[in-house]
């Protein structure tokens, strides 16, 4: 076992740092306070490739691992936590599909032009009764003709209105499974655009403010046949392939967060002075610190360690990461929210002024430990895998 | 139309400048990056790469952790990179370094060589010059501005002053220091990144360099004895700020001392 990053990987995290410094963190309190999607970081995340890293090149990628990605998610949130998600929703949940069960002619059309960022992509899963609840899913799609007809809605979805890839899941019958009758979900690939295919509410959030969140909305929505994504009827599998992935992508946006808010408060307590000394020479200031860094190692350490196992699963399709990125999505989020919190607590008053970055970051937090399946779920499927 | 871009890791001088007792720089304490006008220089060669598809080499002398910049470079959309390293050629002067630097040019094929202008260690801006001097080389120093014309084989180039600039054409081959005002360099890319760590870096020492004598290499053949160094005094870029009133002058004034936690 060694913890040292490799060169390529050093090389990757200085270079998401500078970025995230110099594009991201300028725009993080503007794009909070005015609800506003950061397009301009996102074309220049495009053009330096930052939307296709654990993609391979052949389809217009750059052939990095896992673990870059994760890093690319981490240094982006611990300046902005909205600028994390669209990177993590587009290749978690759009393009990790798309590679995996995309037949060669989607992964043309579809997997290339995302991968080289020159379209961002969404997933809709999430409905107003089925969030957690796969089961309950109402949109449907019937078969006609060369085409499948899409009607229902979707909510809470992330790079909503401003995605131009949507992967879809919708109900496409009923199957018998040990004696109950199921609902049969299949998933499906959407262009914005696509007649009938329209945009609802843009969800008012605590956090993540800059985020597009929109409810998607399918009426009479005629998708070519060739669009079903994956074989018919396995649509649920491809949902909770894709969300183990995805989970990896939240944990270290939420680590990136917490780190943020660490590195703000260190700086902070050194600055702010009362009773005639620094705050930072408090024994609760430093205590608290100590529990907040020791938290954030462990956490840094359960994502990195999930990157890896999918790593491996890209090498071998038999290994399970599942486990690891419910873990890590479970504690970073949690050490997310806990240590924007001491960070908030720690700034005093100014923590909870809009102008100072941890009072962003504690709102921010407060998203990982629920989208991306809550931390309930998590715990669900850590305990089912000890179980079994 | 190949392009050879001659570039310097140095330490990272943002934070202010840490000696050794000895007075000589603690290049350790510091993080070591590629040196601004260097870099510029070398966007200025990927900018005539992606116009031109020319061929771009980097080059650089120093210790072999200097392969780092190398790399950054490759990862940036440099297509070689050679690194020019041997004991004998430390401590290294300007006379030193530019005649090791024209003694591995002299093994390349080029139509170009850009270096930076000065490098943020040194401060000299002499090397660029004197590689030009010793290859016989016209060179045309302070570019804000380059553009190539491959057909004529020349080179156009804004050449900056304090107050003005001038116009230069010069034909190729030829040699261009390069201002960090040049352009904005652009960022690595992550696959750029992961290939330029597999990528092959050329290591050349002593024996590849070609017609020069070892009296001119290292620190023997440096005639510059340093006496003294010292960090300039550092003076910020500072604010301007234009107000509309005197309240929102004080407002502004209030605001910052707040933000700095100077008053509530």
């Amino acid at each position: 076992m060694d913890f040292t990053l490799e060169k390529k990987h050093e090389m990757a995290r200085a270079l998401f740092k500078e970025f995230a410094e110099n594009e991201a963190k300028p725009l993080a309190q503007e794009i909070d306070e005015q609800h506003r999607f950061p397009r301009e970081t996102v074309d220049k995340m495009a053009k330096f490739g930052f939307l296709g890293i654990p993609i391979a090149k052949e389809y217009g990628g750059q052939g990095c691992d896992v673990l870059t990605y994760v890093m690319c998610v981490e240094e982006l949130s611990k300046v902005c936590g909205t600028s994390g998600v669209i990177v993590s929703a587009h290749t978690s949940l759009c393009c990790d599909p798309i590679a995996t069960f995309g037949t060669p002619e989607q992964k043309e059309k579809y997997l290339v032009p995302l991968a080289k960022g020159e379209k961002l992509g969404a997933f809709g899963l999430t409905e107003p009764g089925a969030g957690t609840d796969a089961q309950g899913q109402q949109t449907k799609a019937v078969e006609d003709g060369d085409s499948w007809v899409l009607n229902g809605s979707k909510c809470f979805i992330t790079n909503g209105k401003e995605a131009d890839v949507y992967v879809i899941f919708a109900v496409t019958g009923k199957v018998e499974k040990r004696g109950k009758m199921l609902k049969e979900i299949s998933a499906f690939i959407v262009e914005k655009g696509t007649p009938g295919f329209t945009f609802g509410t843009k969800e008012n959030k605590m956090g993540i403010c800059g985020s597009s969140t929109y409810e998607l909305i399918f009426t009479d929505c005629r998708i070519p046949k060739e669009n079903l994504l994956g074989q018919r009827g396995k649509g649920f599998n491809i949902a909770m392939h894709t969300l183990d992935g995805g989970r990896i992508g939240i944990a270290a946006q939420a680590l990136g967060i917490a780190e943020g808010a660490l590195e703000t408060t260190i700086q902070y307590v050194k600055e702010r002075k009362q009773f005639g000394r620094s705050i930072g020479a408090f024994q609760n200031t430093q205590f608290q610190l100590a529990d907040m860094a020791t938290k954030v190692e462990a956490a840094k350490l359960l994502v990195y360690k999930a990157a890896l196992k999918k790593d491996e699963y890209t090498k071998n399709p038999k290994v399970s990461y599942s486990m690891e990125a419910a873990m890590a999505k479970l504690a970073a989020a949690e050490i997310a929210m806990e240590v924007t919190t001491k960070a908030v607590q720690l700034h005093g008053g100014y923590g909870y002024i809009k102008e100072y970055d941890v009072e962003r970051m504690m709102r921010d937090a407060k998203i990982t430990e629920i989208y991306e399946g809550t931390s309930e779920v998590q715990r669900m499927v850590i305990s089912a895998g000890l179980l079994k | 139309m190949k392009i050879v871009v001659c570039i310097k890791q140095v330490p990272d001088t943002k934070g202010g400048v840490k000696f050794n007792p000895d007075g000589t720089l603690d290049r350790a304490a510091m993080l070591a990056i590629m040196n601004p006008d260097d870099k510029a220089g070398l966007e200025a060669a990927l900018r005539i790469k992606d116009k031109t598809g020319a061929e771009v080499t980097v080059l650089t002398m120093g210790l072999p952790k200097a392969a780092d910049v190398l790399r950054e470079a490759l990862a940036m959309g440099a297509d070689k990179a050679i690194l020019v390293t041997d004991r004998v050629l430390g401590g290294a002067d300007t006379w030193a370094t530019s005649t090791t630097i024209a003694g591995a040019l002299r093994n390349i094929d080029y139509d170009l060589i850009i270096t930076g202008r000065q490098a943020i260690d040194g401060d000299t801006a002499q090397v660029g010059p004197q590689i030009a001097e010793h290859l016989g080389l016209p060179v045309i120093s302070y570019a804000q501005k380059i553009d190539v014309d491959e057909a004529s084989k020349t080179v156009t180039v804004e050449r900056l002053y304090d107050d003005r600039y001038h116009v230069l054409k010069a034909k190729m081959p030829c040699l261009i220091t390069a201002l960090s005002e040049l352009n904005d360099p652009r960022y690595m890319t992550p696959g750029g990144i992961f290939d330029a760590c597999e990528a092959e870096v050329t290591t050349w020492g002593r024996a590849d360099l070609k017609d020069v004598e070892d009296c001119n290499l290292g620190l023997a053949g440096s005639p510059t004895k340093i006496a003294k160094a010292s960090d300039k005094v550092r003076k910020g870029a500072g604010e301007k700020v234009v107000p509309e009133s005197c309240e929102d002058a004080v407002d502004y004034i209030v605001g910052k001392m707040k933000e700095k936690h100077i008053v509530l």
